[in-house]
């Protein structure tokens, strides 16, 4: 059953990999293009030397960023389909499409949207290569927090849930984490490399676009892998009227 | 008895964590490492030499929202 789920989530999270590329290649890489255009047109007013090209520009952009994508979606989905095999059955009452929807939706939060608030993505020529360390770091330490706290709010909003109804305890448990990333973002240090005379539209419409791509990913994930794995789910493990809700 | 229920749920039947805890193991840390190539390899840490990983998912890298260089 669980390879069965983990195979089928790596497919459809190639497949929703196929189609963020599309939207990388489409609203992505203009921006790439204009960030190396901007970084080289400054190494050359500071009077360097281009940096030699190990791998050519339109391999870059084509295959290699296709292989970026495709690698980072299909270990998404396999991740995916085993959370998802955990949390069927355990965390709510759902389906397939209800559990796998809901859980796409946390892991684009938990994942995505919010440490991206805090160290959102950077074109080429933003960041300075000597920092490449504390900034891979820090950017790790908000994606484990954020993680955490989402997990953390689950459990939570379980725990209060037959006390409280099911609408306060999500109110109490979503406040609690929006509190707890505060925190975290105030805590955590800034992280500001953006050259002076660096484009604000290039920027924003670079970090527009990445989100952008995640957003594509994560919705082809949660809505095709309920859709996928529903029939042998409830084939194999049908709904039960004595489970309890663990 | 520790597990029955006041009202008793319609509900999906959970996967035994016997069952799915192997799989979880071995094809997650698998992915995990895929998504290390993807994203921070010969960048701030590095397993194999040279930059060639690196240059060849560069722009992935930077759309997906690493740290890249």
């Amino acid at each position: 059953m669980v390879g069965n789920l983990l195979l089928r989530g790596m497919l459809v999270g190639l497949f929703a990999g196929i189609l963020a590329f599309g939207f990388a290649k489409i609203y992505g890489e203009p921006q790439v293009d204009r960030a190396i255009a901007f970084e080289e047109a400054t190494a050359q007013a500071a009077g360097e030397a281009p940096e030699p090209e190990l791998v050519s520009r339109p391999t870059q952009a084509g295959f290699g960023l296709l292989t970026g994508v495709l690698v980072y979606a299909t270990s998404i989905g396999g991740l995916f389909s085993l959370v998802f095999a955990y949390t069927y059955g355990r965390v709510s009452s759902f389906g397939p499409r209800g559990t796998a929807a809901l859980l796409a939706l946390a892991g684009f939060v938990a994942i995505v949207l919010v440490p991206d608030l805090k160290y959102p993505a950077n074109p080429p020529s933003v960041g300075n290569p000597d920092t490449i360390g504390s900034r891979t770091e820090l950017f790790f330490i908000m994606l484990v927090i954020s993680i955490a706290g989402l997990t953390a709010a689950v459990a939570l909003a379980r725990r209060l849930w037959a006390q409280h109804g099911g609408w306060n305890a999500s109110i109490i448990a979503g406040a609690a984490f929006v509190v707890v990333m505060a925190i975290a973002m105030y805590a955590l240090p800034a992280i500001n490399e953006v050259p002076e005379k660096f484009s604000a539209d290039l920027l924003w419409r670079f970090r527009v676009a990445s989100l952008g791509i995640h957003v594509v990913l994560w919705t082809v994930l949660g809505l095709a892998f309920g859709a996928v794995v529903e029939r042998s789910l409830l084939a194999s493990r049908p709904m039960s009227a004595r489970t309890a809700l663990r | 008895m520790s597990n029955t229920t006041l009202a008793p749920t319609y509900g999906p039947l959970p996967i035994p964590v016997k069952e799915l805890l192997p799989w979880a193991i071995f094809a997650g840390l698998l992915c995990l490492l895929a998504i290390y190539f993807v994203g921070a390899e010969e960048g701030a840490t590095s397993m194999i030499s040279g930059m060639y990983v690196h240059e060849w998912v560069h722009d992935g890298r930077h759309l997906l929202g690493f740290p890249c260089h």
